[in-house]
């Protein structure tokens, strides 16, 4: 794969500004003109995360013209596969001292370990399954739903569905993730302590780190053979069939790959914000990651990087300062983006930015997209 | 002794009917003016066993302390104006004041004895309901000493309704006394078993000592009482089912006209259903103000003005923003997404994030019992209301030429536009009929669940599952696929708990899908092919 000048931009950019703050905020002191405060640290730790999730939404949304309204469910598996390690690394040290189990299950009364929570206090198990959940549960998924070419806006209603349903189910006590609350007052993370600004600082670098190797990543992926037969499958699906190709097959990779590439943020999120909880599941987070992307440029792939940030920078700064304003200002957002920049804001820039050719403006000819009442 | 006395009175007395009564209850007024309270608890049963109509009256007022006696032992009782009749015959009798009568006091035994013969005496209330009610008291107290009155109440009864209670009171004491025959606990029995119930059941369940036929009976009475309690609590479950899905028939299918005939996914559908239930609190306050007389009827001024509101901001939303998304329903599926946290943010700011207090009005509150089911008049109501709207809506598509239009829009755009039609009008109605009926729909959720600006988010989602679980732009659909969600729902929320029983649909939605993908009710044909 050779990279292009864009993605030298994209990567130089986005390591060199976290090692820059990091920098700066472990080298000066808080009074120091140049110092930059832990807690735009951890911020920033957050939207490199969102940035993932928005990569994931990119690859197949973009990419494979699957609109995703579940992608947020594979950012809080992994978030929760991380939280069950931080949960038994924090050990005795919990509010009840008790070495095995965790704060909430002796709260509500458990006795043992589920079965389920075995091996989550080895740090290489916990981040093997981080991978392993959210893969086979887009595998099994994705299997079913483009096997029977369930396409279009039905697929976004079921992955929105299937959100919904593990938001419903994290948030029962008795599924013994923690219930509404979630986990919570993590101590350390492979022996560091996570109030340590050095801890903040190298998990926000290394958040960085992994949102240029998924970026390269999904570049690798859209730029070799198997992305144009990808991108086929997006444009007309059924000529691509026709063709001796086999769509479901493709679109299945593309989306296990995007929920572990959603894991991955979700894993580097959780001891960043210090919790998890079922709310994470919430249908409107994933629609909101889709916003990202819409607003960076779909089908970009630096767009989402950058819709991610700009996005959850501005919903940082009207929370705080007019949080009336916030939803109305979103929700403009998403109405503005859809009509009048429906390339995001990459297409402000030269086309040459593209890194593929064009998709369409619609995303099936305008004779085909109705359904139609017989 | 102290029995046989009045009986034998009675006994001697039968000679001269006329005059048995009056001897009767005479020798029961004099033991409660005897001054000793074992003998004015006797005087007080046997009082209440005559029939004489005076009976009641001057239990009461020995209850109240209005009760009073002259030296002659001769019971008077004082009226609210101060006045004295006597007691036996009701005559007035001028001249007496308090001074020279003796209060009749009650003790605490008395007045247990008195509050139990009042309600026996109301089994000879001339409301038929007090009847039945006091019946029903005495089916649940099997009070074994109670059955000379019962046979006395089932021998002058008319109402069939209050006989049957009657005699199923007379069967439960009949088994809990000690002196019915074999043939007469066996009857009860039957009588019980026919009455079915909770209660029957607990009652039979609770006897001991039977012969060993009667016993027998009652073990093969329990269990086919079970076996009916069981059958109505499944049919309880479909009426709730029912309920359930008529609410998701409301919610889905203005969703079903928009989906399926301009292939738009709205999803601020649910905002339109919250719009609807705000117009119903603004019309409920002014018509407080307004026209308080006028006040039950406020749903009938509601739901129209929710369905205009509605149907407004619906064609305003499709002028100014879906029509220039036509053929992108991804776009249009993120924008409307965007408008619904607007019109959300815009309520809260407007009346305050808090649940907004949606009055029912009076002719929609209370239930009413139809053999074993509970059926709650306001549930009721909606269910009706949503097969209304369904037939409206079929109507309407099927018979007016705006619905001749739609329908030529949706099987051939191009076509109809051909043929005159124009199509972005059509496309403006639609909206505005779809959204319309979605705010008649808001009308109907004011009245069972809270008014607040997240309310449409809780229904939106079942909404689409309904959509395409049923096939999409298909009223029938729609409709078979609210009723059949909203059962299997209501099944496995006591199996599984309300959540468990929530996910169980969605998976199995889910999975419907990969066998049916365009739902129950495909359309067929090159029309479907998108």
């Amino acid at each position: 794969m050779r990279l292009d000048r864009t993605s030298w931009i994209t990567v130089a950019v986005v390591l060199g500004s976290a090692v820059l703050m990091a920098g700066l905020n472990l080298a000066t002191g808080p009074s120091a003109a140049a110092h930059v405060p832990t807690y735009v640290i951890g911020l920033y730790g957050k939207y490199l995360c969102y940035a993932m999730l928005a990569l994931a939404v990119d690859l197949i949304w973009g990419f494979a013209g699957i609109l995703t309204l579940g992608q947020a469910a594979f950012f809080a598996l992994g978030g929760y596969a991380m939280g069950m390690y931080l949960m038994r690394e924090i050990g005795a040290r919990g509010v009840y001292g008790n070495p095995i189990l965790p704060d909430f299950m002796v709260f509500m009364g458990w006795h043992q370990l589920p079965w389920y929570w075995y091996g989550f206090d080895w740090f290489g198990f916990a981040m093997v399954m981080m991978l392993v959940v959210p893969a086979l549960l887009a595998l099994v998924f994705g299997y079913l739903a483009f096997r029977s070419r369930v396409t279009g806006v039905y697929l976004s209603i079921i992955t929105q569905a299937l959100t919904y349903a593990l938001m419903l189910a994290f948030f029962r006590n008795d599924m013994g993730f923690g219930g509404n609350n979630g986990m919570t007052d993590f101590k350390d993370i492979l022996g560091f302590p996570l109030r340590a600004p050095s801890t903040g600082c190298a998990l926000m670098v290394l958040s960085a780190l992994f949102v240029c190797l998924e970026y390269l990543l999904a570049r690798y992926v859209v730029t070799s053979r198997f992305g144009k037969v990808l991108i086929a499958v997006r444009d007309t699906e059924s000529r691509t069939r026709f063709l001796g190709y086999r769509p479901e097959t493709y679109k299945l990779v593309v989306f296990v790959l995007a929920a572990m590439m959603a894991a991955v943020g979700g894993a580097l999120y959780v001891p960043q914000v210090g919790i998890i909880n079922p709310s994470e599941f919430a249908p409107s987070n994933s629609i909101e990651a889709v916003i990202w992307v819409a607003v960076g440029g779909r089908g970009t792939l630096v767009g989402a990087i950058l819709g991610a940030i700009l996005v959850n920078l501005g919903k940082s700064w009207f929370t705080s300062a007019l949080p009336e304003v916030w939803l109305f200002a979103l929700g403009g957002l998403f109405i503005f983006v859809t009509l009048f920049l429906p390339k995001g804001l990459m297409g402000l820039f030269a086309p040459r930015v593209r890194i593929v050719p064009d998709a369409p403006p619609a995303d099936v000819p305008v004779g085909e997209a109705r359904e139609v009442v017989g | 002794m102290r029995r046989i006395l009045p009986l034998f009175l009675v006994a001697l007395l039968a000679l001269v009917p006329l005059l048995a009564r009056a001897a009767d209850s005479s020798a029961a007024l004099a033991m409660i003016a005897s001054g000793n309270y074992d003998q004015m608890r006797e005087g007080i049963a046997d009082l209440a066993a005559s029939g004489d109509p005076r009976a009641a009256a001057i239990i009461e007022s020995l209850k109240n302390s209005t009760l009073f006696m002259n030296d002659d032992n001769v019971l008077f009782i004082q009226k609210a104006s101060g006045g004295f009749v006597n007691a036996a015959t009701g005559a007035p009798a001028p001249g007496l004041s308090a001074d020279s009568l003796t209060q009749v006091f009650a003790d605490l035994r008395a007045q247990a004895v008195i509050s139990k013969v009042l309600g026996q005496l109301q089994l000879f209330a001339p409301d038929a309901a007090t009847r039945m009610n006091a019946a029903e008291a005495l089916l649940q107290s099997h009070d074994v000493a109670a059955l000379p009155i019962l046979a006395k109440a089932l021998a002058k009864e008319t109402v069939p309704a209050v006989r049957t209670v009657l005699q199923q009171a007379q069967a439960a004491a009949l088994l809990f006394s000690t002196s019915a025959t074999e043939q007469q606990r066996l009857e009860s029995v039957a009588i019980l078993r026919a009455r079915g119930g909770l209660d029957s059941r607990a009652l039979l369940a609770s006897l001991t000592g039977q012969p060993p036929r009667v016993a027998a009976a009652i073990t093969a009475a329990v269990e086919s009482i079970d076996h009916s309690l069981e059958l109505w609590g499944i049919l309880q479950n479909v009426y709730y089912g029912l309920s359930l899905g008529s609410v998701l028939l409301l919610a889905a299918a203005g969703l079903a006209i928009t989906f399926g005939v301009m292939g738009v996914i709205n999803m601020a559908h649910g905002e339109m259903v919250m719009l609807g239930a705000y117009t119903t609190y603004v019309v409920q306050q002014v018509m407080h103000q307004v026209a308080p007389a006028w006040y039950q009827a406020n749903l009938l001024f509601a739901v129209p003005l929710a369905f205009l509101v509605t149907a407004l901001v619906g064609i305003a939303i499709e002028r100014s923003m879906i029509r220039w998304l036509y053929g992108r329903p991804l776009e249009t599926l993120l924008a409307t997404w965007g408008l619904s946290l607007i019109l959300q943010q815009a309520v809260r700011s407007i009346f305050s994030a808090e649940n907004k207090d949606v009055d029912t009005p009076i002719w929609m509150s209370g239930d009413f019992h139809l053999g074993g089911l509970t059926i709650t008049l306001n549930r009721l109501y909606i269910i009706g209301f949503a097969v209304v709207v369904l037939i409206a809506l079929m109507a309407a598509l099927r018979y007016t030429s705006l619905g001749l239009r739609m329908r030529a829009v949706t099987q051939n755009r191009m076509m109809a536009a051909a043929m005159g039609i124009r199509t972005p009008w059509i496309d403006a109605l639609t909206f505005g009929l779809g959204s319309g009926v979605a705010g008649i729909a808001g009308v109907a959720l004011s009245q069972i669940d809270n008014v607040s600006p997240d309310l449409g988010q809780h229904y939106i989602i079942d909404s689409f599952m309904v959509v395409v679980f049923g096939g999409v732009g298909n009223l029938w659909g729609t409709a078979v696929g609210a009723l059949t969600l909203g059962v299997i729902n209501k099944f496995l929320e006591p199996i599984s708990g309300a959540v468990l029983g929530k996910i169980a649909v969605l998976v199995m939605v889910i999975l419907f899908i990969q066998r049916r993908p365009r739902g129950m009710f495909p359309l067929k044909g090159r029309a479907a092919e998108a």
